[in-house]
């Protein structure tokens, strides 16, 4: 393999220095284009798991040899091209040892003239696009438990090693590479081909990538001041699966729509907690806080997904709530009946205590409480919501609203005594004080009312 | 993280040298892979510092320029905000861009968030 580039930076420095300025060199390129390599040689071996061990030691390979023949022109050609060959290597002696092997596809493999460099780079980008989304939808294929989705998704996609998702996920890095072998020795036994799903399966499957891609944004989301780092990057991440997503898969409306809610929810990060790490509900955050460039992305995502046509999905319609928000320049100006009416729509599409819950806070907002403790009644029974201290605290802030303070009272204290959140529950006791000073008032005469936010359901947030 | 490249002008940029369709076609796919890898944000190329202007602001007092400015090498000649895992990948990215462009200098800054501030 030609190795003759000239050396890359720091050329002249002592050896150390160079050392060091490759292994960045060699950081940066991994990140860029490890995906692009697993899936080039995943449609060569037809085994993902086996074409992302190939891929590790084409990085090491790397790591051995180019602080001696320096970074070459093309890396990410050189990477797969090191990776096949090692693929090659490995097929032949598997022959070698069992004649009766007889793979698909490996007979080619075998026979054919070993890939150059040059062969690599002159591979077509749209050829390298089908094959990253094949990726994507054979690390979040349905044989996979959940978490092993979310970890070969991170690993294979996204680029980061075990070590890092285990921290990012705050989890032991054991249990991840033992997730990541598992996830890989159960898509060899499934005969997982490396393809697109048949048409009739490609509406479920497309829900599983979303799903993977929404769990990584969410666990950043929730990641809070003073954990690691990775964390908070875990959002980025998703962001940067979710737009290439939308660029392999560009005529799939829930695609944008995802972007978009991403996009906007992302966009409040420098809003939503103070700065001693307490959570700011969404209708008392600063909205000059909130990165307009983002939400601006959000919005064209969600108009990419509207102009697709056809009926919105959950994505979308939570995008759109969230979009409602966003447009807000401040929190009075909300469109509630906007809101309630997208709550309904997604209540139809993907029924669940939250969304009624969510459903209700809407209601309420927009059309009195009446119409909101309607609906939070009727999820008293509820099983889901037992032992949460969201219903009482929503009911608690309706019932108030609507002058029933003996039962409000009550009702904050239910949702104080089952929190866990500290300030929360200070907030909550606060409530129920006022609201019990209320029902001592002579009736017709109105309390002082300085009621802080209940920490009630987070709308979309 | 966000990082903002710069890219320094040449006297070619502020000649308006027309690129060559070989660097269009290059730089095209280029912009077209990084965007479609989700990391490209946003990204120009600017003109000659003579379609544009300076503006200086001294005691409050704003005071407009005209270009042309003198010194090609120390005046931006476009920019790029990408979103990647790390300061090594930005730097990756730059290297790229340069080989492609032929700039000979380029900044990667990080750009700041709110809880860089707290």
């Amino acid at each position: 393999m030609p190795d003759t580039a000239p050396p890359g930076g720091g050329r002249h420095g002592p050896p150390r220095r160079r050392a060091d300025d490759v292994r960045r060199t060699i950081d940066g390129v991994w990140a860029i284009e490890s995906a692009k390599v697993i899936a080039r040689v995943a449609r060569m071996v037809g085994d993902v798991g086996l074409a992302e061990d190939l891929a590790q030691d084409a990085l090491v390979a790397a790591l051995e040899r180019w602080p001696v023949t320096g970074v070459p022109d093309n890396p990410g050609a050189w990477l797969t091209a090191t990776a096949k060959n090692k693929a090659v290597d490995l097929l032949r002696r598997r022959a070698t040892l069992d004649t009766k092997h007889q793979q698909v596809g490996h007979d080619q493999a075998l026979t054919a003239r070993p890939p150059t460099v040059e062969d690599e780079a002159a591979l077509d980008d749209d050829d390298v696009g089908d094959d990253l989304l094949r990726l994507m939808f054979i690390a979040c294929h349905p044989v996979l438990t959940r978490d092993a989705r979310v970890a070969l998704t991170l690993r294979m996609l996204g680029g980061l090693s075990t070590d890092e998702i285990a921290r990012a996920f705050l989890v032991a890095e054991a249990t991840v590479a033992q997730r990541v072998v598992r996830a890989k020795r159960t898509l060899r036994a499934a005969h997982v081909p490396f393809e697109l799903p048949p048409r009739d399966e490609l509406g479920a499957r497309l829900a599983s990538v979303l799903e993977v891609i929404y769990l990584v944004f969410n666990e950043g989301y929730s990641a809070t001041a003073g954990d690691d780092w990775l964390r908070p990057e875990l959002c980025s991440e998703a962001l940067r699966l979710g737009r290439a997503l939308a660029g392999l898969a560009p005529d799939e409306p829930e695609v944008h729509g995802l972007v978009a809610l991403m996009e906007i929810q992302a966009s409040r990060a420098g809003a939503r907690t103070t700065p001693t790490g307490d959570p700011v509900l969404l209708l008392d955050q600063d909205r000059g806080r909130w990165n307009q460039a983002q939400i601006h992305r959000g919005l064209a995502a969600l108009d990419r997904a509207a102009a697709l046509g056809g009926v919105r999905g959950p994505y979308a319609l939570q995008a759109a709530i969230a979009a409602c928000h966003a447009r807000a320049r401040t929190a009075d100006a909300t469109d509630w009946e906007e809101i309630a009416a997208l709550y309904d729509a997604l209540a139809e599409l993907t029924p669940s205590p939250v969304v009624e819950m969510n459903r209700a806070v809407a209601l309420a907002m927009a059309f009195g409480p009446a119409a909101g403790l309607e609906v939070a009644d009727a999820l008293l029974d509820e099983p889901l919501l037992r032992g949460n201290h969201l219903l009482p605290s929503v009911r608690g802030d309706l019932l108030d609203k609507l002058g029933r303070y003996d039962e409000a009272r009550r009702e904050f204290e239910v949702a104080a005594s089952l929190t866990r959140n500290g300030r929360e529950r200070t907030v909550l006791l606060g409530r129920a004080k006022q609201a019990a000073a209320a029902a001592s008032w002579p009736p017709g005469s109105r309390p002082p009312r300085s009621a802080p936010g209940v920490p009630g359901p987070r709308h979309d947030d | 993280m966000r990082y903002m490249l710069m890219h320094y002008s040449n006297e070619d940029n502020e000649n308006d040298v027309p690129p060559t369709p070989e660097l269009m076609a290059e730089m095209g796919a280029y912009m077209e892979e990084a965007a479609r890898s989700g990391v490209l944000l946003a990204g120009e190329g600017v003109r000659s510092s003579r379609h544009g202007a300076r503006v200086t602001i001294t005691d409050g007092e704003a005071r407009v320029t005209d270009g042309p400015f003198a010194e090609a090498k120390e005046l931006i000649a476009g920019f790029a905000i990408l979103d990647v895992k790390s300061k090594d990948e930005a730097i990756e990215h730059a290297k790229r861009f340069a080989r492609i462009s032929g700039a000979t200098q380029i900044d990667i800054r990080r750009v700041a968030e709110f809880s860089d501030f707290e």
